[in-house]
């Protein structure tokens, strides 16, 4: 057996194990270049009376989760229950930044399924999104007591990625 | 050299654009040539919620911010580089429909002139190999006929 | 009642195909004629029971039947007849039926036409044939099955996705998978041939028509893909070099590859190793196609909806398929004997030239649509493969081979006169430069390389039917000669001229859109918008229900220098059921260009986007692939080449008259 036809079938060896391991990875998952960069500049305006916005300097002096949310997405319901428990059972800070949204839907919509945030900034046209990367709802980012991106999270959180991801960064960070 | 092959690749994109766009008539800049070099960036960048458009194609929501950010940059007089990195810088390479030449990608940019390369050594060590062996002579048209006759008939 | 006779044909199927693919393979070896003998009457029953299946679902599709899932997820009942039939095969589980049924209807065609083939030969192909079909049957029935059932049934269905209730959608995945499905008859013709040690200028003259007909159906398939998301997607566009697309060019070109070393096989009994490789490459990426689109691992328009435990089984097929295919190959092929020598300057190093750099362009592809998967999977991050890559890429791999095809076919077989060659193509070469000349200076500020996309094309036209004109001796003769010598060539050399002719019109269209013009604005009634020339008046905007949707209709007249030209009307539909809206073009096609006219979302105070479009030369693109794939049905139809595919028996010994070449 010369080495020479044996090539086909070594390459193509190479080719099905490559999609082995695809068959277990997410093509739609983009990583974020703002790991372990400063989070970006912005300031946004307050949602609520009783919560203040959120601007860049708010990100420093504490561990905080980033989560951004609106009132038409659904997925984004089905995380809430998540984000009350970090921020009540928990005690995470936890901020929001309200995606696209007309604010008084988001007020109803925290209204009825409850305020987890300690500071909402309303992000009516994307801008600030984008700075951050953001490119579907919702999106969650651990940030470390520098203002420093930590950790993203694309898509709603649910509990095992709460047990096995979140929760340990949070630790992580916090030191 | 770079810059000059970069150019090849433009313009060879740009020649075989097919039209193809869903930029909307209030996100046009009034200058036209920052308009079609907002338009040319647009069709590198690719949307990151469908599936493999650029943004320039694309109808979703994200695209339009995108092109609405591509063009505000170019307004405040960004080159088109710098509008490419400012949109690279908060998504990552994901977002360039033409991969960067960068060492994860030297594979990826090198494998066409590589192959064709590997191809003709192939061939020559194939041809060199191949003098070695006598010729046989092509068949005569009356053993070629035998043949056909023979393989009509023939057993496994 | 019918749903589960088709459910149980499918089962017999599977025992069917096992009994196909193992007796007469162990038969052909040992010689045993009565084993071998079975392989006929096996693959004929095969086809009839998937047939049964396959029937089982459309009717379940035609009659609404609310009962079968794969019914409800794909139909509704207000939808029209076409596309209840064309939903059987538009979801995953009815297609990959439909793959299967393509796999067994081969198979029939062999059994039935192929009886010039060696006994052994054919028992050894259908029992391949029959393995394959084995692995998809348990795909289908194990992970897959069209004929679930739903408890309770549900009043409606979900209705089909709009995109796809078309009538060129509605034809080009049978198109398509005739094409695939077509090089796993080449593919069990090689695998059979290694098995058997034997490759000879008869192997690839059966080969070929089978060869030849998954080309065929493959170019129309992906013509008509291309076709469709011309018109359809609303955006003139018609190649995005998405994966799923690529999926599909890929075993396109292994099978021109294909096509043309088999032609060195039979004349010269030379590439045998390298063309049963290619028969078995052509299949592997038909294979993996299928991969790509229903496992999940790349992002597509075009994907189907994605399972990783679907992709997981079929990844299992591959490897058995193909990498057993490959081990035989790495085992066996070294003792395929030598061919025929030639010079580098011959018909036949035309014939390496033009799979040389195929094989460089599919690499190419291969590698640009496997790259992000692949950096991914070692852990490189993610990075996006698009258009541009592949257009500055393969694009410039094919410039010289399409110089290059005018030139070869004029070589001589084992040594060539390459100065002669070109002498003969001075007026050829004259008239190019003319075209060029001509299209410059009518297009004097468009890209330069449009210019050069044209003079290719042009090269390639007059070089084709140079060739011809040389073979006749046209000009050279009296006219009566070289009428008889016409009549005297073999079709083969017809569909030779006319697969390359058809090839030169295509690649005029494709470098058309080179000059497209586009107007995007917001129009009112009454309001007129300038395009190339041309003036469209808005005229009417009304709504217009359909079958399963609303719509939006818009009248244009559109004038050129004051006259009326045409009149476009074109819509925008919404579909309820899938709360979908769709655009559907209207285009004015004329031999220069297409005008092209979308209607988008109005204000709802009377003002509408509207987006027109000047196409130039599109229509040369799909009657160039019309042309290319005539020349393919021609050359199948040629005598020499149907041993072993449909063809009346010769028992005369005196050949057909060989204008030999």
């Amino acid at each position: 057996m010369r080495l020479r036809f044996l090539l086909p079938a070594l390459l193509f060896a190479a080719v099905a194990v490559a999609f082995a391991v695809g068959l277990g990875l997410d093509p739609r998952r983009v990583p974020s270049p703002l790991i372990d960069k400063p989070a970006p500049g912005f300031a946004l305006a307050p949602l609520l009376d009783d919560r203040p916005g959120l601007a860049t300097a708010d990100l420093r002096g504490q561990v905080a989760l980033v989560n951004v949310f609106a009132s038409w997405c659904i997925p984004c319901r089905a995380e809430h229950p998540l984000l009350m428990r970090l921020a009540e059972t928990e005690g995470v800070t936890v901020f929001g930044i309200n995606y696209k949204d007309k604010p008084e839907d988001a007020r109803a919509w925290l209204a009825e399924l409850g305020n987890p945030y300690r500071r909402i900034g309303i992000d009516r046209d994307g801008k600030a999104g984008i700075d951050w990367g953001v490119y579907g709802v919702p999106e969650s980012f651990v940030v470390d007591a520098q203002g420093r991106i930590r950790f993203k999270w694309v898509g709603p959180m649910a509990p095992h990625i709460l047990e096995e991801k979140i929760l340990p960064i949070l630790r992580e960070v916090a030191g | 050299m770079r810059r000059l092959l970069s150019l090849c690749v433009l313009a060879l994109t740009l020649a075989l654009a097919a039209p193809a766009t869903a930029v909307q008539p209030d996100e046009k800049l009034a200058d036209p040539a920052l308009e079609a070099r907002a338009r040319t960036i647009g069709k590198q960048l690719r949307c990151l919620v469908c599936q493999n458009q650029s943004i320039d194609e694309s109808d979703a929501g994200l695209a339009r911010d995108l092109r609405l950010l591509v063009r505000e940059r170019l307004t405040a007089g960004a080159s088109d580089a710098e509008v490419i990195d400012h949109v690279v810088a908060r998504y990552g390479d994901y977002v360039l429909l033409r991969p960067p030449v960068k060492p994860a990608t030297y594979p990826l940019w090198a494998a066409p002139v590589l192959i064709l390369a590997g191809g003709i050594v192939v061939l020559a060590l194939a041809w060199r190999r191949r003098r070695r062996v006598p010729d046989t002579a092509p068949l005569s048209d009356e053993e070629r006929r035998r043949l056909d006759r023979l393989l009509e008939d023939d057993a496994p | 009642m019918i749903v589960e006779i088709g459910h149980y044909a499918l089962v017999l199927a599977l025992f069917v195909a096992l009994v196909q693919g193992s007796l007469p393979l162990a038969g052909a070896q040992t010689g045993n004629t009565a084993w071998m003998a079975l392989a006929r009457p096996a693959a004929i029953a095969q086809f009839a029971l998937v047939a049964i299946a396959f029937l089982a679902l459309v009717h379940a599709y035609v009659t609404s039947d609310f009962s079968v899932v794969n019914v409800v997820r794909n139909s509704h009942s207000a939808k029209p007849l076409l596309y209840k039939i064309s939903g059987a095969w538009g979801n995953h589980e009815g297609s990959m039926l439909l793959w299967v049924l393509m796999l067994a209807a081969y198979g029939l065609m062999v059994a039935l036409f192929g009886r010039n083939l060696p006994a052994g030969l054919r028992a050894r192909v259908l029992a391949i044939q029959a393995l394959i079909a084995v692995g998809f049957l348990l795909f289908l029935l194990f992970t897959s099955n069209p004929f679930a059932r739903a408890f309770p049934a549900p009043a409606d269905g979900n209705d089909l996705n709009p995109l796809l209730q078309d009538p060129g959608l509605a034809f080009h995945p049978p198109f398509l998978y005739l094409g695939y499905v077509g090089f796993s008859m080449a593919f069990a013709f090689a695998v059979a041939a290694l098995i058997s040690g034997r490759v000879d200028p008869a192997w690839a003259r059966w080969v070929r028509p089978w060869t030849l007909l998954a080309w065929c159906a493959l170019t129309v398939g992906i013509v008509l893909g291309s076709w469709w998301a011309y018109y359809e997607l609303g955006w003139g566009g018609w190649w995005f070099w998405d994966p799923v697309e690529n999926a599909s060019l890929m075993p396109w070109i292994a099978g021109t590859a294909l096509l043309h070393s088999a032609i060195v096989v039979e004349k010269r009994d030379a590439l045998k190793s390298w063309t049963i490789l290619l028969a078995i490459l052509a299949f592997a990426l038909s294979l993996i196609g299928t991969f790509l689109v229903r496992s999940g691992v790349l992002t597509s328009v075009h994907a189907f909806a994605t399972d990783p435990a679907r992709g997981l089984f079929i990844l299992f097929l591959l490897v058995i398929i193909i990498g057993g295919a490959l081990v035989l190959y790495a085992w066996r092929a070294p003792a395929l004997k030598q061919g025929g020598l030639f010079a580098p300057v011959s018909r036949e190093g035309g014939l390496v030239l033009n799979n040389l750099l195929l094989t460089a362009g599919l690499a190419t592809v291969f590698l640009g649509t496997l790259y992000p998967l692949l950096l991914d999977a070692v852990g490189g991050g993610k990075i996006s493969v698009g258009a541009p890559f592949f257009n500055a890429t393969f694009v410039p791999l094919m410039v010289p081979m399409v110089a290059a095809m005018g030139v070869g076919p004029l070589l001589a077989w084992k040594r060539g006169d390459l100065a002669g060659a070109l002498g003969r193509l001075k007026f050829a070469f004259a008239a190019t430069v003319l075209v060029a000349l001509a299209v410059w200076y009518v297009e004097s500020d468009g890209p330069v390389l449009a210019v050069l996309g044209i003079g290719l094309a042009a090269w390639l036209f007059f070089a084709t039917l140079a060739e011809l004109a040389g073979r006749i001796k046209l000009f050279a003769a009296p006219a009566a000669e070289s009428w008889r010598r016409a009549r005297g060539l073999p079709r083969a050399t017809y569909g030779m001229t006319l697969a390359h002719a058809g090839l030169a019109l295509v690649i005029a269209g494709m470098t058309g859109s080179a000059w497209y013009s586009e107007n995007v604005l917001t129009m009112r009634v009454g309001d007129t918008a300038r395009i190339a020339g041309f003036e469209l008046t808005l005229e009417t905007v009304d709504e217009t229900p359909g079958p399963n949707y609303d719509a939006e209709r818009a009248r244009f007249r559109a004038r050129r220098g004051g006259q009326e030209v045409a009149v476009l009307e074109p819509e925008r539909r919404f579909y309820p059921v899938q709360g979908m809206p769709t655009t559907e073009a209207a285009i004015r096609t004329t031999w220069r260009a297409d005008l092209y006219a979308v209607i988008g979302e109005g204000d709802g105070q009377g003002a509408w986007t509207v987006r027109l479009y000047h196409n130039p030369l599109v229509a040369w693109m799909w009657f160039g692939a019309t042309v290319m794939v005539l020349g393919g049905l021609v050359s199948l139809s040629d005598r020499r080449l149907r041993v072993g595919a449909p063809a009346r028996r010769r028992r005369r010994p005196a050949p057909a008259a060989k204008a030999e070449s």
